[in-house]
């Protein structure tokens, strides 16, 4: 069964917040639920599935339908699969769509590091000493910079890209982040001022790193005939692909993630290839993340990436593949230290024809949202989507 | 410069005889006797064919950096790597008493023994050789 036009995205919601220190993380939620729900021009009373992940408050689906009131779920999904969950939730409603499990699916992200001070790049992070690597690595100080960090070294080392490539991908968020008035950076940047900013993690400078934010979105996943009795531009799934990536019991290899699998996969199933895509949201924790990821999924070659970032190549209206057009996680916002959601958000305005008009592509029928969660140095998830407006 | 305090691992029923070892100077690391590789990190399963069919060999403490950064923003900066050990797996540990700077991929490296916080458990780091 593929779910190739079983299922649309019929309505979107980004918090505007990017410090909620008057907020709960509750509140948070139900806030971007209704504002996706407002979107599509549903109520809540037709939600009757409900997807979250790791970022939402105790019981996770249990708590926040219990907080949001949601009374007619017939079916919820809390895979966490960190900041990749909420593309591969958008996979998973379109399965439950078409297996006719459900119709109208809610899928919420919100967060608020920064209101908590949450050190999120920089601290070694315990998942606890139930998780079996815990005892083997926690002990050398892995952190999400240095973990990233270390795939940019051996990038580097393999293919001779270099940290001005890199830093290419930041300015391309820059250029695209002047025209978000939400934007946490607004400050279009150049290449010298990222490889000048402070060394955080060989060779992760601090502007090759995301920002911290507090904040939020939903996507409302709807079948077909209620996509039919709306009134929202027609965004259809196409195809989706997942897989996790781990360290292969050793068998280390730093150089790939995760997209090498789930990308063919999305790609297979909604018939198109990677020269089709119009815009793409990618994952951008880190430029490295974006380099890597932009091969894994075939833009380019393995090792032609810093080739493929560089002159402007990701900018909106200049180069080939207009990334992030938001400003992305390098310079709009990343809640919950969570960028899947949000990297949903951009593709479908832009398929839309919503993005803003600075950045906003021509003709935008197709695009991809991909998404990277955990540590793209140990074990990570990964999830791909490719949607049509209709 | 002062080094960073290691963490102490806190060992499991399944790993408690692996962070004995390394007490006596010994790290041990998982070999899959149905497919004749080692692995790591330890477990009692083999993490190429499920098959409780391991065993641990005692690692030679040689090895090579196969990928490594430096954490400039924290008051005891330090080194993350991975080193590819002799036999063949890879494992994640620290690169010490060295010039950071002076490091590379490639490198080799050799095995040292450190004192994680406690003073109770020693634990696998590398350093060039």
């Amino acid at each position: 069964m593929s779910i190739k036009g079983k299922a649309y995205i019929a309505g979107i919601y980004e918090h505007p917040t990017r410090k909620a220190t008057d907020k709960s993380l509750a509140q948070l939620h139900a806030e971007v639920a209704k504002g996706a729900l407002d979107d599509a021009g549903l109520t809540v009373d037709d939600v009757d599935a409900y997807f979250c992940a790791g970022d939402a408050p105790g019981l996770g689906p249990l708590s926040m339908a219990d907080y949001m009131g949601l009374r007619n779920l017939r079916h919820v999904d809390s895979t966490d699969v960190g900041g990749s969950s909420y593309v591969l939730h958008v996979g998973h409603a379109a399965e439950a769509i078409a297996a006719g499990k459900c119709k109208v699916a809610l899928i919420t992200l919100a967060g608020r590091p920064r209101s908590e001070g949450m050190a999120t790049g920089t601290a070694p992070r315990n998942y606890g000493s139930g998780a079996p690597d815990v005892q083997f690595e926690f002990p050398y100080g892995p952190t999400v910079v240095n973990m990233y960090a270390m795939c940019a070294m051996r990038h580097m080392h393999e293919y001779g890209t270099t940290s001005e490539q890199l830093a290419w991908i930041k300015v391309a968020a820059s250029h695209h982040a002047q025209h978000n008035p939400h934007a946490m950076l607004r400050n279009v940047v150049t290449v010298e001022d990222v490889v000048n900013s402070p060394m955080i993690a060989d060779p992760l400078h601090r502007l090759d790193c995301c920002v911290i934010s507090d904040g939020g979105g939903a996507i409302v996943v709807v079948a077909p005939e209620i996509m039919n009795s709306l009134k929202r531009p027609k965004i259809k799934i196409l195809g989706a692909g997942e897989a996790p990536k781990h360290q292969m019991g050793g068998e280390i290899d730093l150089t790939y993630s995760g997209a090498r699998w789930s990308g063919p996969i999305a790609f297979a199933e909604a018939g198109v290839k990677p020269s089709d895509i119009k815009y793409a949201s990618i994952y951008d924790s880190f430029t490295i993340t974006v380099l890597m990821q932009l091969e894994d999924l075939g833009f380019c070659e393995k090792g032609q990436g810093g080739k493929f970032v560089a002159d402007g190549n990701l900018i909106s209206g200049t180069g080939k593949l207009p990334f992030n057009t938001d400003g992305g996680g390098l310079c709009n916002n990343h809640p919950a230290n969570r960028g899947g959601l949000t990297k949903v958000l951009e593709a479908v305005r832009q398929a839309r024809g919503e993005a803003h008009p600075a950045v906003q592509v021509k003709n935008c029928d197709l695009v991809l949202a991909h998404g990277t969660g955990g540590s793209l140095g140990s074990r990570h998830g990964s999830a791909t989507l490719i949607l049509e407006r209709e | 410069m002062a080094e960073r305090k290691i963490p102490a691992p806190e060992p499991n029923p399944e790993t408690e005889a692996f962070w004995a070892a390394c007490n006596e100077g010994k790290l041990m690391i998982g070999k899959c006797n149905d497919t004749g590789k080692t692995y790591w990190y330890p477990r009692a399963l083999s993490p190429f064919t499920l098959s409780d069919n391991t065993t641990t060999v005692q690692a030679s403490g040689n090895g090579k950096i196969y990928s490594y950064s430096v954490m400039r923003r924290s008051p005891e900066p330090y080194c993350i790597a991975y080193v590819t050990l002799d036999e063949g797996t890879t494992m994640m540990t620290n690169i010490v008493d060295c010039d950071f700077d002076s490091l590379k991929i490639g490198q080799a490296v050799k095995l040292v023994w450190k004192d994680t916080e406690g003073g109770k458990q020693k634990i696998a780091c590398f350093t060039p050789a």
